[in-house]
């Protein structure tokens, strides 16, 4: 009867198996939720996801599903006019997505951002308890969003009514799709601890040994386990000062957390692109670096590159003799970075900038060309696409 | 048999809902949230509420599943041959019981708690699998087969670790808990201090969490924090002005102790402190 629900879940990937499907039927026909339809979402949520980071999927597709379907008649829709659409906005979008806005273009890109969020908030203000009968057949244009204009329900009943529980959006920061936070760091860690692990050599598995030797009447019979150690080398090059203020800390605690776990682990700075200078210490940058070229020759071959940067600079500070802000560069940075890709061939650059904006920005792509697309989003998720890349 | 929470623990309608779940549909309950917000406690709870036994299995990062069903002690027996110990002959007398087979078989339907279960193996789950589906398993040396009478109750939960395999997840209700609010705070600190002042939990937990919501933290204090800070302030009688008031220097100190265990995180505290007072002045 909830066939429709599932199918939206997975539509919206979160990952729900037929199996689980059934559970969640076989606890509905044994009784376990209460006639309430908080206590069906509950059950529903503890049967079909699995995953804290998907906990906020399945809230909006229940939303959408199983709010606005009885409420069609008593709809309120209205077209708005433009300036309260502007008013809207500055009440839905923080600043940051205000400046990010007008970076982008002002208020076209701006209205399809308030239509999405819009999106999100529709059928906040429905409800009802019919949701058994009609669930198989939900209409999902019940919400009042028509994507030609922007229309929406009417808003003040919004505020009149509680909003329900899966409204609350309680798990949006677990979703991995979003930057790396405080709260998902230390996860991103631990995957990046498992990264570490991955190639690690055997070594004597005594308790092992002994087990079998004793089973094996005496006779030795070695056994062999991997060794907790990992064998991993990597070379981190960090992108710091400017644009990528806002991010630096977030990638540096990331880092410095996980050095301890590699073996061998390199880091250097560099400003917006690489040149023909590498440094350490970033308040001793103009007395003290490393040529690139030293650095080129000390690490082998086997070391994995890992570039942490927004790539976001003018596309002359890539491709350029003269590019750079800070110094006259004889070579363009794009023959840096190659000469670097030709060393060490396992590489992949991590990029704090979301990944929609990408797009918008012409050296991200020019970076990622250079990447040959190897960029990825300092999300989790993203993190390990490039773990996985790296570990290929 | 339903769990309603006890007067220890207090429990969120979605809790509940899991915890039911599990017990009528008899699947593990896989539990998952930040340290401190009552994961292991949980199972002890359950176990209390219907009054069974509780089993404990704490997994390590060196345990094995085999572990969980039985092992074969070679090594003693080996020692009892050159002793020349007639135990020897029986391989019964070297079979050592693991958790799961406790479960199984005792008598008093109980509640397993395989604490940690991230901690082990990535294999570790999939090793397990059949067993806890079938809650069966066979013991090659003796060639008999334990399983279960009754279905145990079983409680796993992870910290996050290791991503767990989906086969496993498939097979078990999920539960994050979620860092409490505020109004749910209050009842789990009014269940471990009946007798304590209310104004007091209302400005402790202001305190809580603004220090909680400070960005950059490297660890936030959690529900058990929050509960040792409680019975510090209690104990130390310290006058609740100095809570209101938000002077830091006074604050620290106690903070410290207690809520925040990271000497990074106690400066950056006080500095984030101190800019706000300097910005009131
Ligand atoms: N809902 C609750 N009701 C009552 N007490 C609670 C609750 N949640 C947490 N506590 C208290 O917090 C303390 C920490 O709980 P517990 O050790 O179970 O946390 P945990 O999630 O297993 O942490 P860790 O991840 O560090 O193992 C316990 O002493 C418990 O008394
Ligand atoms: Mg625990």
């Amino acid at each position: 009867m909830f066939v429709n629900f599932f199918l939206e879940l997975r539509k919206a990937k979160v990952p729900a198996s037929l199996r689980e499907y059934l559970t969640l039927i076989e606890a509905m026909k044994a009784g376990v939720p209460a006639y309430r339809v908080e206590d069906f979402y509950y059950l529903s949520r503890s049967a079909l996801v699995k995953d804290e980071r998907n906990l906020d999927k399945f809230d909006r597709v229940f939303s959408q599903v199983f709010n606005g379907m009885e409420f069609m008649s008593d709809e309120v829709s209205a077209e708005i006019p433009e300036e309260w659409l502007r008013k809207l906005a500055e009440k839905f979008l923080t600043d940051e997505e205000k400046a990010q806005i007008e970076a982008l273009g002002g208020f076209e890109k701006l209205m399809e951002t308030l239509r999405k969020r819009l999106e999100e908030q529709q059928g906040r203000h429905q409800g009802g308890n019919k949701w058994i009968g009609t669930a198989g057949t939900s209409p999902f244009g019940a919400y009042g969003y028509n994507p030609e204009g922007v229309r929406i329900g009417q808003d003040k009943s919004r505020h009149r009514r509680a909003v329900k529980v899966w409204d609350k959006r309680e798990y949006k920061n677990l979703d991995d799709t979003v930057e790396l936070g405080t709260r998902n760091i230390k996860v991103a860690l631990r995957r990046l601890r498992q990264f570490a692990r991955e190639g690690a050599e055997m070594e004597l598995d005594m308790p092992g040994t002994i087990k079998s030797t004793a089973n094996n009447a005496g006779y030795l019979d070695l056994k062999l386990q991997p060794e907790r150690h990992n064998k991993v080398k990597v070379l981190i090059l960090f992108d710091v000062g400017g644009s990528m203020d806002d991010h630096i800390r977030a990638t540096e605690e990331l880092f410095s957390a996980v050095r301890t776990e590699f073996k061998h682990m390199e880091y250097f700075y560099f400003h917006n692109c690489v040149y023909e200078k590498l440094w350490k210490d970033n308040r001793r940058r103009h007395t003290e670096f490393v040529p690139t070229w030293q650095v080129l020759n000390t690490y082998a071959r086997d070391y994995k590159l890992i570039f942490v940067g927004d790539a976001t600079m003018s596309p002359y500070e890539i491709s350029y003799p003269g590019g750079s802000v800070e110094h006259w560069n004889e070579e363009p940075g794009q023959l840096w970075v190659q000469r670097l890709l030709e060393h060490w061939p396992k590489a992949a650059w991590l990029n704090p900038v979301q990944e929609k904006y990408w797009n918008y920005t012409p050296s991200v792509q020019l970076v990622r060309q250079l990447m040959t697309d190897r960029m990825f989003p300092l999300t989790l998720e993203g993190l390990e696409r490039a773990m996985r890349e790296l570990s290929r | 048999m339903k769990f309603q929470g006890t007067d220890s623990y207090v429990a969120t309608a979605d809790l509940k809902v899991a915890v039911n779940a599990a017990i009528t549909l008899q699947r593990p309950l896989l539990v998952k949230g930040e340290p401190g917000t009552g994961k292991t406690i949980l199972a002890y709870e359950i176990a209390k509420a219907l009054g069974r036994e509780l089993i404990t299995w704490h997994v390590k990062s060196t345990t094995k599943a085999q572990q969980g069903l039985y092992e074969y002690d070679a090594v003693s027996r080996l020692r009892d041959s050159q002793l020349g110990d007639a135990r020897v002959h029986d391989i019964r007398n070297y079979i050592v019981k693991g958790k799961l087979w406790e479960a199984f078989t005792s008598p008093g339907h109980p509640i397993l708690l395989i604490d940690e279960i991230d901690k082990a193996d990535i294999e570790f789950p999939n090793d397990l699998l059949l067993e806890l589906d079938r809650m069966e398993f066979f013991v090659y040396e003796t060639g008999e087969t334990v399983k279960a009478e009754q279905r145990p109750i079983v409680i796993i939960t992870s910290n996050n670790e290791k991503e767990l395999p989906d086969a496993f997840l498939r097979r078990c209700f999920f539960h994050y808990i979620r860092f409490p609010d505020r109004e749910t705070m209050q009842s789990i600190v009014e269940v471990h201090f009946p007798k304590i002042q209310q104004e007091l939990v209302r400005e402790a937990l202001t305190v809580f969490y603004d220090v909680r919501e400070t960005p950059g933290l490297k660890k936030k204090p959690s529900t058990s924090e929050l509960l040792d800070w409680l019975k510090l302030l209690m104990h130390e009688d310290l006058p609740l002005d100095v809570l209101k008031s938000r002077d830091t220097n006074k604050l620290i100190p106690p903070l410290a102790g207690a809520l925040l265990k990271n000497e990074q995180d106690v400066h950056l505290f006080e500095r984030l402190a101190f800019i706000a007072k300097r910005e009131r002045n």
